[in-house]
């Protein structure tokens, strides 16, 4: 991997994000000295704390970012995370973590036909597919908390450690690889970006825009359907909405990595970091006991001035 | 004659399909329930609408355009926090709390406007940090639920014409001959009505309204043609924010109090969203309209009702919202398949 | 443009003449504002004028109806032809004299039957061209430019218009006129001009010279490439065959053999289906009747993924959006439709693709710095032989070319044409539109010229001559011109 360089207009979001995730730790880490005397945030098993929550985010936005990249959107993620999570939890057992990731297939592969065949606005269509999988599981569980429990191999993953290092994060890692291969490796990868970039171009250079725009789809929902998964390990259980408060962090972690919002452009080191950022921000914050109202409106303002900041690099 | 009505049901194909649907649920839901047509059913569904039918207004405008206002929830919720506060006291200072918490959510979606046009930040994302930023804004003002909005107020808002004049004792307690027309009309849809057509009627009759449709039909014909776009754009949010602060005043005096509710927020948004589709509006922008979104509005709502009154397991409830939702998507998309240029789609 | 000096009067109708690309859009793009000379001036009304937007030249009154059209689908015709200037009461929009007024303009341009309230997007071409001359009228020009006004309208609306013109210079208004039609330049202007590559010719009255002696100024010009020898080898098998080709409105039953080893073009004005049979052929339109076989076997072009695997290739009208991604890098894009042919189990072998980039663009001599630079920083004529290179990188039997030349160099030009003799010397076919009838002639062993959705004349060997192209192009017989 080439290191990042300030010159490279397109390296620019990550390094300002990977700075500001330095200062926000930064930050935490002052208040930190001032009032308990212990600089906690850069000892390793703070940091793997952290990242092991935030590999349900991380995986997430991975997903995201594939849909992203074509210059769509996939509302339908909290629901296929819990739908995935509580299937998983229902049928238990070896074929716990396979069930959970076929609903993400199946969702996947619904959206993909919506949006490339039936060419409704993603926006829209994974908004309805969300909602008739929340209404499916709120049917499906009777509306309360399931009392299926996590299989042990789900727990593991979710919770358990190798040699210190929780597992969740070295199955962040894979999920990050496989994204990565796929991105700069595979035709699929090159042929999302030219979709995102001109779709009516890439259709002309003979390349299946719908299989490319369904492909990514299913990738979404399937890194939706893990994180799931893995949430419902690491709580034991599957519960109602779970998936809820993932969805816009997923989406801000893309954009703040650089990626288009209208497609095209986009690395996925920019999406990690950006997930980094969030996961970071939002621990700091709780170190800082900041109440949820400022938590937000420090969340909405640092999104925005990091996009004005990018902005500004892009004139220039 | 006959054919220009013909025309112009053709052109609003969307409206009209969103119209028969509403007249049809409407119509079976009221025929089925048992106190059907009555003023009281008419008054509490009307109550249930108001502020969703507001909020779907105020995404309309930014649809439009071809953007996106993912604040529209937010907003109102803050200005459902800053109404609990300032909408107190004698009439005329409720009054003026009312004014304030318009100015709120209209300053906050001409803040929107900025950011889009000056900051050239996509609208979908630039609303999402704004909406954020509400939404912390809202539980400073209101850390828990509360409020003590006027009785009175309360009372003569969320009821019929008659309980207003009996509230305020005018037209002889709401007993004049004059009123009788109309005393079984429900005050929250008289607010909707009023509020809703004399701010977007009058606005539809300006360059700037017409700027907003050019943009989101084409925007290099737009330019092409001189028109004002930095300023439309700026119009757009400022009206979404008024429309999503209209919503967020009524739900406080609907309730009595100011709630700062994450969950509801990003549930009106998405709602509103639905609304607009529902309502005939496309969401490559350009065509459509705010009627259209305060009918899908009532489509959604009114699929509700009717888990009342049928007996089915409530549960099932967002099942069939959202295979409505894409049911109704999927059939305004069939035109895709006659497209024959299958570059155009594309575009 | 090289420095064009033309003048035109009040109360005149001026007509500019000349070939795709002699300058005429450029002229009066400078004169509406839309473009700022890089020397020179405007001189209206004896002041030297320097517009640097539209609205500033239709301040002045000088008022374009340019080709690409101006007019926004989803809003109604009365608000399009007012606008940015409705008639306004009590600060509103008064859509009821809006109405009325449209309707009064309307009966102006004999469109009675138009609805001022349906939306453009309902109308059909012809109408929506009229809504646009419309739109410019309640601007109420002194300067009346028509750039092409007039080609998508019926033989009616062309009539109302002549009549709107003449109503127009009655009442001291300067009309600019620019059209590919000959005879109705001829029959309405006072005042004639004929443009080629970029330069002013000659401008005379009108009648002052024949119809024969204009078409010899419109393409008497020196031949500026050389062209490589011809076939001279007999002719393959027929590799491509088409017969009565049918879609919508743009194709009305188009018949065309091509053999492998030769090179057919596609000749004729703009607009006239050439787009759409190269479309059509790659699978890109719906709704295509007709017969097609490709190498002896009957083929239905579904999708371009369907025509790349049966060996065709199409080069589209316009790089910037249709060929290239233009952000993306150029390995990128040459791998485009490659990337089967690079990959392992869809993952994409490295040294292969590198070797693939390398043959592409050691073969079409692309001066790249590094393949991994964005397109964009190549020239415009690197950037075409990247689109050519490509296709060709999957070796395919028949390649479709749409205007491969436009808007590139001398240099660049003669090498696509050493390249496109070099594949059909290989046993290939190439089909080529091409909006330069030097280069049809030039490049071409056989040509065939459509007019208004069919091949009205296929032209070869010594018949293949530039006069006999633009003849047949206009739609007039050949021995008008002899």
């Amino acid at each position: 991997m080439k290191f990042l360089s300030f010159s490279n207009p397109a390296d620019r979001p990550l390094i300002i994000a990977l700075m500001t995730t330095f200062v926000i730790l930064l930050v935490g880490t002052a208040y930190t000295l001032t009032t308990q005397g212990t600089a906690p945030l850069f000892t390793p098993s703070y940091l793997l704390q952290q990242l092991q929550i935030g590999s349900f985010l991380g995986i997430c936005a991975a997903g995201m970012m594939m849909v992203v990249l074509l210059g769509h959107i996939d509302l339908s993620v909290p629901w296929t995370m819990t739908a995935a999570a509580m299937m998983a939890t229902t049928v238990g057992g070896p074929w716990a973590i396979p069930a959970g990731l076929s609903v993400g297939l199946c969702v996947g592969l619904l959206n993909g036909f919506g949006v490339s065949v039936l060419r409704i606005p993603s926006m829209i269509f994974t908004l309805g597919v969300d909602s008739v999988l929340r209404g499916l599981m709120v049917a499906h569980t009777g509306g309360f908390a399931p009392q299926t429990k996590a299989s042990p191999l789900m727990r593991y993953l979710a919770a358990d450690t190798i040699l210190g290092i929780p597992v969740a994060i070295f199955v962040w890692a894979f999920v990050s690889l496989v994204i990565v291969v796929i991105l700069t490796r595979a035709g699929f990868g090159k042929s999302i970006y030219a979709v995102g970039v001109k779709e009516g171009a890439a259709y002309l250079s003979g390349i299946r825009t719908r299989r490319v725009i369904t492909g990514s789809f299913v990738a979404s929902s399937l890194c939706a359907a893990t994180a799931g998964i893995l949430l419902a390990g690491y709580s034991a259980k599957a519960y109602q909405d779970m998936g809820t408060q993932y969805l816009l962090p997923a989406i801000a972690a893309v954009v703040l990595g650089g990626t288009h919002i209208l497609g095209g452009r986009g690395r996925y080191l920019g999406t990690l970091l950006g997930a980094t950022l969030l996961v970071f921000l939002n621990s700091v914050l709780s170190i800082l006991q900041m109440p949820e109202s400022y938590r937000q409106i420090i969340y909405g303002v640092v999104i925005i001035t990091m996009l004005l900041v990018y902005g500004r690099g892009k004139q220039n | 004659m006959i054919n220009k009505v013909k025309a112009s049901i053709l052109r609003n194909r969307g409206f009209t399909g969103a119209f028969i649907l509403f007249a049809a649920l409407f119509l079976t839901y009221q025929s089925m329930h048992p106190r059907g047509f009555s003023t009281a059913v008419l008054v509490q569904n009307s109550n249930e609408v108001v502020a969703l039918a507001f909020v779907a207004i105020a995404q309309t405008i930014p649809v439009l355009m071809g953007g996106l206002d993912l604040s529209v929830g937010a907003v109102m919720t803050l200005t459902n926090t800053v109404a609990s506060h300032v909408v107190t006291g004698t009439p005329l200072q409720m009054l003026f709390g009312a004014v304030v918490t318009l100015a709120v959510g209209a300053g906050f979606g001409a803040m929107n406007g900025l950011i889009v046009v000056y900051g050239r930040i996509q609208p979908i994302i630039a609303t999402l940090a704004t909406g954020a930023i509400a939404i912390g804004l809202a539980l400073i003002l209101r850390p828990s639920p509360g409020g003590d909005i006027d009785g009175d107020l309360n009372w003569a808002a969320t009821n019929a014409v008659f309980d207003l004049a009996e509230t305020y004792g005018f037209a002889d307690n709401g007993n004049a001959a004059w009123l009788q027309p109309f005393v079984n009309i429900p005050v929250p849809l008289l607010i909707l009505l009023v509020v809703a057509l004399g701010v977007w009627l009058p606005f539809k009759r300006t360059v700037t309204c017409r700027t907003i449709y050019a943009i989101g039909s084409a925007e290099s014909a737009a330019h092409l043609s001189g028109l004002p776009i930095a300023r439309a754009k700026i119009a757009a949010f400022t009206l979404a924010g008024f429309f999503a602060a209209c919503g967020g005043l009524y739900l406080a005096v609907q309730t009595s109090s100011g709630n700062a509710d994450i969950t509801q927020a990003g549930t009106y948004t998405l709602n509103s969203i639905a609304s607009v589709v529902l309502g005939g509006t496309s969401l490559m922008g350009g065509s459509g309209g705010a009627i259209g979104s305060m009918i899908g509005a009532f489509i959604l709502r009114i699929i509700s009702f009717y888990f009342r009154i049928l007996s089915i397991d409530p549960l099932l409830q967002p099942l069939i919202e959202g295979l409505v939702l894409l049911v109704a998507v999927s059939l305004g998309a069939l035109r895709t398949f006659r497209v024959k240029n299958k570059l155009d789609l594309f575009r | 443009m090289d420095s064009v000096d033309f003048c035109c009067q009040a109360g005149s109708i001026h007509g500019i003449l000349g070939e795709n690309g002699a300058g005429k859009s450029t002229l009066i793009k400078i004169l509406s504002g839309v473009l700022a000379p890089s020397e020179g001036q405007v001189i209206f009304d004896g002041r030297n004028v320097a517009y640097r937007s539209t609205a500033e030249a239709t301040a002045d009154g000088i008022v374009c109806i340019f080709q690409e059209l101006s007019l926004v689908p989803d809003l109604s015709v009365a608000e399009n032809i007012f606008i940015d200037q409705p008639p306004r009461r009590f600060g509103l929009i008064d859509t009821r004299k809006q109405r009325q007024m449209a309707k009064e303009i309307l009966a102006r341009i004999k469109c009675e039957d138009v609805d001022p309230d349906a939306h453009i997007r309902e109308l059909s071409l012809s109408r929506r061209q009229m809504i646009e001359i419309a739109k410019a009228l309640v601007k109420n020009p002194r300067v009346l430019i028509l750039d092409e006004a007039t080609s998508a309208l019926t033989s009616n609306d062309v009539q109302t218009v002549y009549d709107l013109i003449a109503e127009l210079r009655a009442d001291g208004v300067a009309c600019i006129f620019i059209s590919h039609r000959m005879h109705e330049v001829d029959q309405l202007c006072d005042q004639l001009s004929v443009f080629r590559n970029g330069q002013h010719i000659k401008s005379f009255a009108k009648g002052a010279l024949s119809e024969a002696e204009i078409v010899q100024l419109m393409i008497g010009r020196e031949i500026t490439a050389q062209f490589p020898p011809k076939r001279d080898k007999s002719l393959g098998e027929t590799t491509l065959s088409v017969s009565d080709l049918r879609w919508e409105d743009s194709l009305k039953g188009v018949d065309i053999d091509v053999h492998a080893g030769e090179i057919v073009g596609l000749g004729g004005l703009d607009g006239q289906g050439h787009k759409e049979l190269l479309l059509a052929l790659f699978g890109a339109l719906h709704g295509v009747e007709g017969q097609i076989s490709l190498k002896g076997r009957p083929y239905r072009p579904a999708s371009p993924a369907l025509s790349k695997r049966l060996g065709l290739a199409l080069v589209p009208e316009d790089r910037k959006t249709e060929g290239l991604m233009l952000e993306m890098s150029i390995g990128d894009n040459l791998l485009l439709p490659n990337y089967p042919e690079v990959s392992k189990n869809g993952v994409i072998d490295g040294g292969m693709a590198k070797a693939a980039i390398e043959k592409a663009v050691a073969l079409l001599q692309i001066k790249v710095g590094s393949p991994d630079h964005p397109v964009e920083t190549l020239s415009g004529g690197n950037q075409q032989k990247g689109v050519i290179a490509k296709w060709l990188m999957l070796n395919p039997d028949v390649i479709l070319l749409n205007d491969p030349t436009r808007g590139i160099d001398v240099g660049t030009k003669q090498e696509i044409y050493r390249l496109m003799r070099d594949l059909v010397d290989a046993g290939k076919s190439v089909l080529l539109y091409s909006t330069d009838y030097a280069e049809l002639i030039g490049c071409c062993d056989r040509v065939c010229v459509m007019y208004d959705g069919r091949v009205v004349s296929e032209l070869e060997g010594d018949a293949l001559t530039e006069k006999a192209i633009v003849a047949a192009s206009l739609n007039i017989h050949t021995e008008a011109v002899a």
